[in-house]
């Protein structure tokens, strides 16, 4: 498998650490909302086909990259920096 | 009468192999049955089993997409073993180890159970001491465990590379005698036909597509051939429970599918006689009756439902297999395949009734499946007879994770391709 890192380019996989589902919300470090850390910590997108899932170019870069991926064929739709990683509730 | 006996054997013999029966049956679905199963590999086929023969219910269909034992049951490494730290892992996985014991004589159907123990390897010290420690559990539960020395692992596997110039010297293991291997096909084809003969319908090339529903209950199934209805329906689709939870509607689980890899090799004479597994990464090894050395190692480390897996993780297990046994670096690689883990975010199985009403549940084996088929269909049977989890599986629900109720054997936390 090749993932095309937006900064180095197409690079074998094992110089990526995987960091799975990319739909996580991570609650605020201040939330009390238990059900919300629950969902974070525990809950994951699981789907047999198109998945939207956080590398890391940790052999290389160092960018944490947000990947879609097919889960059935291995095919990588589109490789993009993840801007921050997981994504994070809007501060209000 | 036993079906398979040494007279069957020979009476089939002089006439010619004809008057065998199929070991099961292949009816079309009926229009409603009082479970569902979905899933016809080993813990789905356990389950028919022991609901007809424990709990009197058969009429209960098992809904399988491809053919019989497609899925894990066929592509695991066989190894069976008992040897977890924590008691409500021990508990459940010396229950199943007790029904493999009787597994043959209870099905008439050799599944070649052999009890040729499973030595874990410890590397450091501080290795050997979290294996005293864990054995002491075990022992503690009733279940056995005995902590060797280097000297008596080379006496029992010759081949191994003990030396002090190991790459990852062996300073000692952990045995469990009573652990060991299954011919694991034997074990799907056994209970399919322990449970076909008991009126169970096993139904091959069914897919589930869909769930039939009265409000929030789940009171049937669509598939490729057809509607069924049922009183109850039971889930026991292993690695693809993320994507038929999402038939059901519920789109977030504490699971991930991932693809974990297995070998064999040429057949060799004996030189492993035992399971066999390596204490500085993550490798495993028996040899097969036929002579080939089965081992695995660690999952490839992002989700799949691919079912085959990439050339890196191929490297690192021979690379695995080369540290403990150099002598093996000629052998060849006969063929190798992969299997879809449901990994937990604790790395124990979750046994349930729900989460929707009339839906219950099994699943989240992640490396652990094959050993557990006849405790977890023994009880998810019970499960689904009785509405309430038996004692063995009453940890194992799936609302743990969100009461701080979770079982991480290895205390990986919240990261499944690590457990």
């Amino acid at each position: 498998m090749l993932i095309t890192c937006p900064y180095c380019g197409p690079r074998d996989v094992i110089e990526f650490t995987y960091q799975g589902d990319g739909n996580r919300e991570r609650p605020q470090p201040a939330s009390q909302n238990l059900d919300a850390w629950n969902a974070y910590v525990y809950d994951r997108l699981n789907p047999a086909g198109d998945h939207n899932e956080i590398w890391q170019h940790s052999g290389g870069c160092r960018s944490h990259l947000r990947v879609v991926r097919n889960t059935v064929t291995h095919e990588i739709l589109s490789t993009s920096f993840a801007r921050g990683g997981h994504k994070t509730e809007s501060r209000s | 009468m036993a079906e398979y006996s040494a007279f069957s054997l020979l009476k089939n013999a002089l006439t010619g192999n004809k008057d065998w029966k199929p070991a099961w049956r292949k009816p079309d679905p009926k229009a409603s049955y009082d479970v569902i199963v979905i899933g016809g590999g080993g813990h789905g086929l356990s389950t028919a089993y022991y609901l007809a023969k424990e709990h009197g219910i058969t009429n209960v269909a098992v809904l399988e997409k491809g053919w019989l034992g497609s899925g894990n049951v066929g592509r695991n490494t066989t190894a069976v073993r008992s040897n977890y730290l924590l008691p409500q892992n021990t508990r459940f996985y010396e229950h199943s180890m007790k029904l493999w014991e009787n597994l043959s004589h209870d099905l008439n159907y050799n599944v070649m159970f052999s009890q040729r123990g499973c030595l874990n390897l410890a590397h450091t010290p501080a290795q050997l001491d979290d294996y005293a420690r864990r054995g002491n559990a075990m022992r503690h539960l009733g279940v056995d465990a005995e902590l060797w020395g280097v000297g008596r692992i080379k006496r029992l596997v010759p081949a191994l590379d003990v030396s002090g110039s190991a790459r990852f010297p062996v300073l000692g293991g952990l045995m469990q005698p009573r652990a060991g291997t299954a011919r694991h096909d034997a074990v799907a084809w056994g209970y399919a036909r322990g449970a076909d003969r008991r009126g169970v319908d096993i139904i091959e090339n069914c897919e589930v597509t869909g769930f039939l529903r009265d409000g929030d209950r789940i009171t049937g199934v669509t598939t490729t051939r057809g509607e069924i209805r049922a009183r109850k329906v039971a889930l026991a689709v292993a690695g693809s429970t993320g994507h038929v939870m999402q038939l059901a509607g519920i789109s977030h689980m504490p699971i991930e599918s991932h693809v974990l890899q297995a070998f064999v090799s040429e057949s060799l004479k004996p030189i492993v006689d035992t399971v066999l597994t390596f204490g500085m990464g993550h490798f495993y090894i028996s040899q097969s009756d036929k002579g080939g050395l089965v081992y695995g190692g660690d999952l490839d480390g992002y989700n799949s439902y691919a079912q085959r897996g990439s050339l890196p993780i191929v490297d690192e297990v021979m690379s695995e297999m080369l540290a403990l046994f150099p002598g093996l670096a000629r052998v060849r690689m006969l063929r190798s395949w992969g299997g879809l883990c449901d990994m937990t975010m604790d790395g124990s199985p979750i046994i349930t009734t729900g989460p929707l009403p009339g839906m219950y549940l099994n699943c989240g084996w992640c490396y652990g499946g094959f050993k557990a088929t006849p405790a977890s269909g023994w009880c998810f049977a019970y499960t689904i007879a009785k509405d309430e989890p038996h004692e063995f599986n009453a940890p194992f629900t799936l609302d743990r994770f969100y009461r701080g109720l979770i079982i991480d054997d290895k205390g990986q936390g919240a990261n499944p391709r690590l457990h």
